[in-house]
């Protein structure tokens, strides 16, 4: 039996049952419906309804992303109706907040601008009204929260629930009060918040920021270097931002194993690279003071330390200690020199940082 | 810890180890019922008289919930407070109907006599004065509720005399009253026999052998000892009825497709969210003849396959919910719900579950979501409730007024509820009168008066004398019908032709004093209040309606700003999320239609009624 076919802008296209309009036209090619609060690997909402597509005989327009497709739908993804409404929810969104492009740090990677360029729609007249107050947030070290440009999408609430299931934040009050909530409605330091900002990345605009990263360069001033995450031994891949030879800010990559996950250590803890304080060299004390040395020289003292030791005391007397920030291989290697060479069992792990 | 959006001003409550412990044991009460969220914040918010974040957090870790979840779901209902209020919490209506009776003077009369701002609570501790979208007592506009008594008709006078009873510590007990406004049986009857009202005014609603007496149970007895379940949704189907709530789906279809469903588990909800501005029939039903929506869930249940139905009561309506938790009680020690009914093997329970201050939560998959505990967000459709409702499990939810129809259409016949009617809407509704008539009242007839015989008749005629202007029909979010209307039959078919609808049957009577402009302000005020949120047409749509009716209103509108407001009307029609959205610009559309001149005046800087602030 074949498989059912829905037609998008008069082209037939087959689909398998349960697949979404937005699914169907990109497989079939189809990348112009524009989305907001559509998110990957989470569940659509269908709330920002800007992917409203037409559908013969239904009596309102659908959501490209939540509507699942029935067998023969008519489907229209641009036309007078559909680009009147989608401009008017733009505009409606630019109206939202206070969308100052010059000085927002999402500027040319924002999903909301793109929107607002493709379609020519102008912050409208009545938008930001004297007056308005928006909550802002810059009291921890790593996060700003700015809903000043808040779409309320959601995006950020289906990361931290489903993607990273943190359970930390949610959408709070209701209607044009709505507002992302932690905990009480608590900043997100007093909160369940874990930081591993995640939301932040799943931000469409410039209303969660790394704050390290502010005012350190614009998108097309940076470039990205896929990387692996210095700590655990998960391996997650990690698209640094780089400027002038350093670090702006890490995203998680979509790309096995973390799929654009990160944690807080991986996201927000590489401060090190470029720290004044990092050892660049091994240390040997000399004369009760820790002084510059060379591989060879601290490597020759630690073998030859605990070959003394094993000689004198027994191997028994040996224990190594390894760390959860190399790889399972490695760890696997030091195991094997501490029982093959150092000859002893006493080999740990510490597991966690 | 820095509660940023609390602007707590006054630090939160220190709770005795007593209170503690009592959250601790409605905590642990609740531990492991579904949906339990909703009922915990309830009963602890009625026995500490808030919820700051200490015991916000003691919630979450007891129901091992997220404590983002427990504010995001309090936060989204206007009942729940995580301030402490005063002894004595005032909900002063600004609906639609209260408005055109005046509420707004009453209002600032209120903060004057008070002393205090808009959601401020007095010095004393003994009121917090607040505003309401719809208290649901429209007959007796304008109107407030004290905590959870109702005082309607309000007048100066008869506002200064309340607050002195209440200082006086002469405030009523709820459970203690006859009605929460009027007696049924006060009004003007209609000679047609009564159907779903025949008990009302009649019975007392907390005795069920009163109800068995007249007839009672004795539909349910026939359907669960005499019928298959299949047999019940035909003779639902052949009476024709079309749902009560507004939107007119037959019940009989709608339960035809659930009732195949092979599944273990299946649920009946009642909608009893009256939150439609002007509709009052529901309360009446429940707080009269609790018993008649039960035995009309026990056969919808019967009918669908289902063992568990439940009521999802308005926040608002504490007597209906004393008297259907009174009911069940009964009906279960009577053996009229319960396991094995009438000798079968047929179980069926109903448990009561309430709303907290939403609007939204009437649609009937906002309503889901709520007793599932969680924000009363709309649910994309399909898949509809029917096939996949209540924890994802086939639920039929139809309202009160439809169930009650029930037990009738079962005892007597498909055929004889049919003969009722018009063609299009077949049986008696409950038609509520308001607004600008003589004697605001509900009144069953059979479908199909006419606006004019229900303001004449019913409604004692136009109020002062005054002409008739025009009805907002069904509803806050139904259209506006002029004089040519006022001979249509009432029902939904011809209603919708003229611009109208018959939607939950309230028809908001208006006068030549009030303003359109206005008019279509306050409809906007309810509608910013009441959007939910979730989609940007409704949510930004709803506000900057009302913010550029504000401004027409405030004498400072700009060329352009009627076909701002069509444009963008539009949009909310075709794009919205729910019918709240897609609808909420109706009004505004009838208005501009038939008035668009007024609109014009007030453009161009005068209110012709002397209404709006245009000077």
């Amino acid at each position: 039996m074949s498989n059912p076919t829905v037609t998008i802008d008069g082209r037939a296209v087959e689909f398998q049952p349960g697949q979404t309009i937005l699914d169907i036209a990109r497989s079939a090619g189809i990348f112009t419906i524009p989305t907001l609060c559509y998110m990957q690997g989470t569940n659509p909402t269908g709330s920002c309804r800007v992917c409203v597509v037409e559908v013969e005989g239904w009596r309102t327009l659908v959501t490209a992303c939540s509507t699942a497709a029935t067998p023969n739908m008519v489907i229209h993804t641009e036309n007078p109706k559909v680009e009147a409404a989608r401009k008017n929810i733009i505009e409606l969104l630019l109206a939202s907040g206070n969308h100052n492009c010059l000085i927002c740090e999402a500027n040319g990677e924002c999903e909301l601008q793109a929107l607002a360029y493709r379609y020519q729609v102008a912050t409208p007249i009545y938008a930001n009204p004297p007056g308005a107050k928006y909550y802002y947030e810059d009291n921890n070290s790593m996060i700003v929260r700015d809903f000043s440009k808040c779409v309320m999408c959601g995006r950020c609430v289906r990361a931290c629930n489903e993607r990273q299931v943190n359970l930390a934040i949610q959408i709070g009050y209701r209607g044009h009060h709505n507002k992302i909530v932690g905990k009480c409605d608590y900043p997100y330091i007093d909160s369940d918040c874990v930081f591993c900002g995640s939301c932040v990345q799943a931000c469409p605009v410039g209303a969660l920021l790394d704050k390290n990263a502010i005012g350190q360069g614009r998108p097309w001033e940076r470039r990205t270097v896929r990387t692996t995450c210095p700590y655990c031994g998960v391996g997650c891949q990690i698209d640094l931002h780089v400027k002038g030879g350093r670090i702006i800010k890490a995203m998680g990559a979509r790309a096995i194993p973390n799929e654009g996950r990160l944690c807080v250590k991986g996201r927000f803890g590489l401060g090190f690279v470029d720290h004044p304080e990092r050892l660049q060299t091994p240390m040997v004390k000399k004369n009760g003071r820790l002084q510059e040395a060379t591989w060879d020289e601290a490597l020759d003292l630690v073998a030859s330390k605990l070959k003394e030791i094993k000689d004198q005391h027994g191997p028994k007397t040996i224990g190594g200690w390894c760390s959860a920030r190399i790889t399972n291989e490695e760890n696997y290697v030091f195991q094997k020199f501490m029982r093959a060479v150092v000859g002893t069992n006493n080999v740990d792990h510490c597991a966690r940082l | 810890m820095s509660g940023h959006c609390h602007g707590i001003s006054v630090p939160p409550p220190e709770f005795t180890p007593e209170q503690w412990a009592k959250i601790d044991s409605i905590i642990e009460c609740y531990k492991d019922v579904p949906g339990n969220l909703m009922p915990v914040l309830q009963a602890v918010q009625e026995a500490v008289g808030c919820l700051p974040p200490a015991v916000q957090d003691r919630i979450a870790q007891g129901l091992n919930v997220p404590g983002s979840d427990v504010f995001g779901v309090m936060s989204f209902y206007s009942m729940y407070t995580w301030r402490p209020k005063g002894k004595y919490v005032i909900r002063f209506c600004e609906s639609p109907p209260c408005h055109v009776s005046g509420s707004d003077n009453l209002l600032e009369f209120m903060k004057a006599e008070l002393g205090v701002p808009l959601n401020h609570t007095t010095k004393d501790k003994l009121f917090t004065l607040e505003t309401t979208a719809c208290l649901g007592v429209c007959e007796v506009a304008p109107a407030m509720q004290i905590n959870e008594v109702v005082h309607g008709n309000l007048t100066k006078d008869k506002i200064r005399q309340i607050l002195a009873d209440y200082r006086a510590g002469k405030a009523p007990d709820y459970k203690t009253l006859p009605y929460s406004t009027n007696d049924f049986r006060s009004y003007k009857q209609s000679p047609a026999e009564l159907v779903l009202l025949s008990n009302v005014g009649v019975i007392d609603p907390e005795k069920v052998d009163d109800y068995v007496a007249k007839g009672g149970y004795e539909a349910l007895k026939k359907a669960v000892t005499t019928m298959t379940p299949e047999q019940v949704v035909e003779e639902v189907k052949t009476a024709g009825i079309r749902g009560r709530g507004g939107a007119g789906f037959p019940a009989g279809l709608k339960w035809s497709f659930t009732r195949p469903l092979d599944v273990p588990q299946k649920y009946v909800i009642c909608n009893l969210d009256e939150g439609e501005p002007g509709t009052i029939k529901d309360r009446y039903i429940v707080e009269g003849d609790p018993h008649k929506v039960l035995e009309g869930m026990a056969i919808a249940g019967f009918a669908v396959g289902a063992t568990k139905g439940f009521i999802y009561c308005r926040g608002e309506y504490y007597l209906c919910k004393h008297r259907l938790n009174t009911a069940i009680e009964q009906a279960k020690a009577k053996g009229y719900l319960g396991s094995n009914l009438f000798g079968t093997t047929f179980a069926f329970d109903i448990e009561v579950r309430s709303g907290f201050g939403c609007y939204i939560c009437g649609e009937e998959t906002a309503l889901i979501e709520s007793i599932e505990g969680k924000r009363g967000y709309p649910r994309a459709k399909p898949p509809f409730p029917g096939v996949e409702g209540l924890w994802r499990k086939p639920t039929i939810v139809n309202n009160v007024e439809t169930l009650a129809s029930v037990p009738a259409i079962i005892a007597k016949g498909g055929e004889w509820y049919k003969g009722l009617g018009t063609p299009d809407t077949t049986g008696t509704k409950i038609y509520q009168v308001i607004g600008h008539v003589k004697t605001p009242q509900i009144v069953e007839v059979p479908v199909g008066i006419t606006l004019r015989e229900l303001i004449d008749t019913y409604g004692g005629g136009m109020k002062n004398g005054k002409k008739f202007k025009m009805c907002q029909t069904g509803g806050a979010s139904a259209g506006i019908v002029t004089a040519e209307a006022l001979d249509v039959p009432i029902e939904f078919g011809a209603m919708s032709k003229v611009g109208g609808a018959l939607g939950s049957g309230t028809m908001l009577v208006m006068d030549e004093s009030v303003c359109a402009v206005d008019f279509a302000r306050s409809v906007a005020v309810f509608f910013a209040h009441e959007s939910c949120g979730q989609c940007t047409p409704c949510r930004e749509g709803t506000v900057q309606l009302l913010r550029t009716l504000t401004r027409i209103w405030e004498g400072q509108g700009r060329p352009g700003d009627l076909e701002f407001l069509e444009r963008l009307g539009q949009t909310m029609m075709d794009a919205s999320f729910c019918p709240l959205g897609q609808t909420a610009p109706a009004p505004l559309f009838s208005l501009l239609k038939h008035f668009r001149p007024e609109f014009e005046d007030h453009v161009s800087g005068k209110c012709t009624h002397g209404v709006c602030r245009t000077t």
